[in-house]
């Protein structure tokens, strides 16, 4: 018998399957209905934590109102949380590196280069957050298609050449960010770059409404590529000898993910680290099964991203963090243990 | 006489890497029960054979044909539903257990989650079997040695329970036992009607266990015919530079030495 964190669970059955994700959707759930009572109260006697009591969910109780201007903000951290994990855990099968992120195929820069061009313009003047939301969504699709076209050789997508086009599109793009930053006024550039840290606050529930259904419909695609996924671990030309059809399921995956992420910095900016960390602890702990590790991703970017949302904005209450600098900080010790994990590994294998 | 189907077939097939055609008007063909083994020296093209008749190069000239259709008008899944192939090199970048690995052979024949039903576990403990890595189940893929990642690859292509076996140097790091081991289990398929190109530097095993010899040198199809006597053949000489010399030992076994 493996042991549990090595990574080896032999193969999947239906009951390992079940417990597994049926833990994962509870501990998601308890999140779900606790993080919106959690509160922070700042009076005299300095900051205390605030618990709101299940009835505050009654309407005509006191707390009603606070509650509510939390929940879109829970719910929207559920649905970028899991669309940033599941996409981050699709791109590592796809890219065939446990190590890539969301944001390494530019996604992120085209993305935020819009957004910047966006503020530049005005558009937080006329259409609200909304119309930056709708730019990040346009940039995103627009750095996709490019990436796309740069990166395929005939009809298929090598990880090399979708690594290598979205490292110089990242470049472009963060450049062009740069230079417009340099040439907007002090006040827009601190819109500019609190954007860009990502966060969750003021959230309105319009938001959630219009992003929910397509997420759910890009996650529920990516959930039935998992045996593919699992196929393409060796590489296209064994994906393709035991019958994955491998241009077309490379194509899907890269657009639905890359759709993901973009609709992800469209709500909440770019917050890093949930798309990496998350599937990738979960890899090591669940072992390597796209069946079973795409949906557990999904639950726990969910999970996780609630909890680094409600953390940011109590600990430093009444200040709001930003939710990806608490995702940040959380990568630090993450990647410690790795590389502790990879030492360890080299030294007893020698590689 | 009844003339057996081809079901695999290359007519008049080139295939370019880059500018260089690397298979020239190569045209051949491999019935049921047909056990070829291709030799030749390295670089001569017998990989990129073997995977054009496995449909999985573009030819620039040519067609080759899986069980009668065109390989490249075929769905993949199709094909791999009638063909195993084995590749030279295997490169896993996920920590999967054996047992996963094998049973991911059984993609073509399965629907929806996958999971392993009673006869994809048959099906691989089988092929497991008979390539002797049952013992090795539960081991994590990346921490076998050269020669047992091999014989699981071997046996994830036996998983498939496909009538055609395209194998690229099965016994490459296999010891003397297995590598005659899997040459038997692929005659032993072959006897019961299925058909095998086994590519192999091991000449021994191909002149005792080949049913029929390519040999392919620049790219062509330079000789066929039966082991013995291709190995003997003056184009055999040519390509590898150095004749072989085929003789039995009093027993009756086969050797090729290359003198």
């Amino acid at each position: 018998m493996t042991g549990f964190l090595s990574g080896s669970q032999g193969r999947l059955t239906g009951r390992r399957l079940v417990a597994v994700l049926g833990i994962c959707l509870v501990a998601c759930a308890a999140v779900a209905l606790l993080a919106p009572l959690v509160g922070v109260s700042t009076g005299r006697g300095g900051r205390a934590l605030e618990l709101l009591g299940p009835g505050a969910f009654a309407e005509a109780d006191p707390a009603h109102p606070i509650l509510w201007v939390r929940i879109p903000r829970v719910l929207a951290s559920l649905l970028v949380g899991a669309a940033l994990a599941g996409a981050g855990c699709a791109l590592q099968a796809l890219l065939r590196n446990p190590l890539a992120e969301p944001f390494t195929l530019g996604i992120s820069s085209g993305s935020s280069l819009a957004a910047v061009v966006a503020i530049r313009l005005g558009a937080e003047g006329a259409f609200g957050g909304a119309g930056v939301n709708a730019a990040a969504l346009l940039g995103a699709t627009a750095t996709l298609l490019l990436i796309w076209q740069l990166a395929r050789v005939g009809r298929q997508l090598p990880p090399a050449t979708l690594i290598l086009a979205g490292v110089t599109l990242s470049m472009f793009c963060s450049a062009c960010t740069v230079l417009i930053q340099q040439l907007t006024d002090f006040a827009e550039v601190s819109k500019m770059l609190r954007w860009m840290m990502g966060g969750l606050d003021s959230m309105r529930l319009s938001t959630v409404e219009y992003a929910a259904p397509p997420t759910l419909a890009g996650l529920a695609v990516l959930l039935a590529y998992g045996r593919e996924l699992n196929a393409l671990a060796a590489g296209a030309e064994a994906a393709a000898s035991v019958g994955v059809a491998v241009a077309r399921t490379q194509t899907v995956i890269f657009v639905v993910a890359s759709l993901l992420v973009g609709s992800a910095i469209a709500v909440a900016g770019p917050i890093g680290f949930i798309g990496l960390v998350v599937p990738h602890a979960l890899r090591a702990l669940l072992g390597p099964d796209h069946r079973l590790l795409l949906p557990a991703s999904m639950l726990g970017g969910a999970l996780v991203l609630a909890v680094c949302d409600t953390l940011a904005r109590t600990v430093m209450a009444p200040a709001q963090l930003p939710t990806g600098a608490v995702t940040a900080v959380l990568g630090v010790p993450f990647f410690v243990v790795i590389l502790l994990g990879h030492k360890r590994r080299a030294a007893m294998w020698g590689r | 006489m009844v003339r057996a189907v081809a079901w695999l077939e290359l007519v008049d097939v080139s295939v370019a890497l880059g500018k260089r055609d690397v298979v020239h008007g190569a045209s051949a063909s491999v019935c049921p029960g047909d056990l070829v083994v291709v030799v030749g020296p390295n670089g001569a093209g017998k990989t990129t054979l073997l995977r054009a008749l496995a449909g999985l190069v573009p030819t620039r000239t040519g067609m080759a044909r899986i069980m009668g259709r065109d390989a490249a008008r075929t769905p993949r899944r199709v094909i791999a539903r009638e063909l195993a192939y084995l590749p030279q090199q295997y490169d896993l970048a996920f920590p999967f257990a054996v047992e996963e690995v094998v049973l991911l052979g059984r993609y073509a024949q399965q629907r929806g989650l996958g999971l392993a039903s009673a006869a994809d576990l048959a099906a691989a403990s089988a092929a497991m079997a008979a390539c002797d890595v049952a013992e090795l189940a539960a081991r994590r893929f990346d921490e076998l040695s050269g020669g047992e990642a091999r014989r699981v690859i071997v046996a994830q292509a036996l998983c498939q329970g496909a009538r055609c076996l395209l194998l690229d140097e099965p016994t490459a790091g296999l010891d003397p036992r297995h590598a005659r081991a899997l040459f038997q289990v692929v005659r032993d398929q072959c006897d019961a009607g299925a058909a095998a190109v086994v590519v192999t530097h091991d000449l021994d095993l191909a002149l005792r266990y080949g049913g029929t010899m390519w040999l392919v040198a620049a790219g062509r199809l330079a000789a066929r015919g039966a082991p013995a006597d291709v190995l003997g053949a003056a184009a055999t000489r040519e390509a590898f530079g150095l004749p072989i010399h085929v003789g039995a030992l009093p027993s009756g076994a086969k050797f090729a030495v290359p003198l």
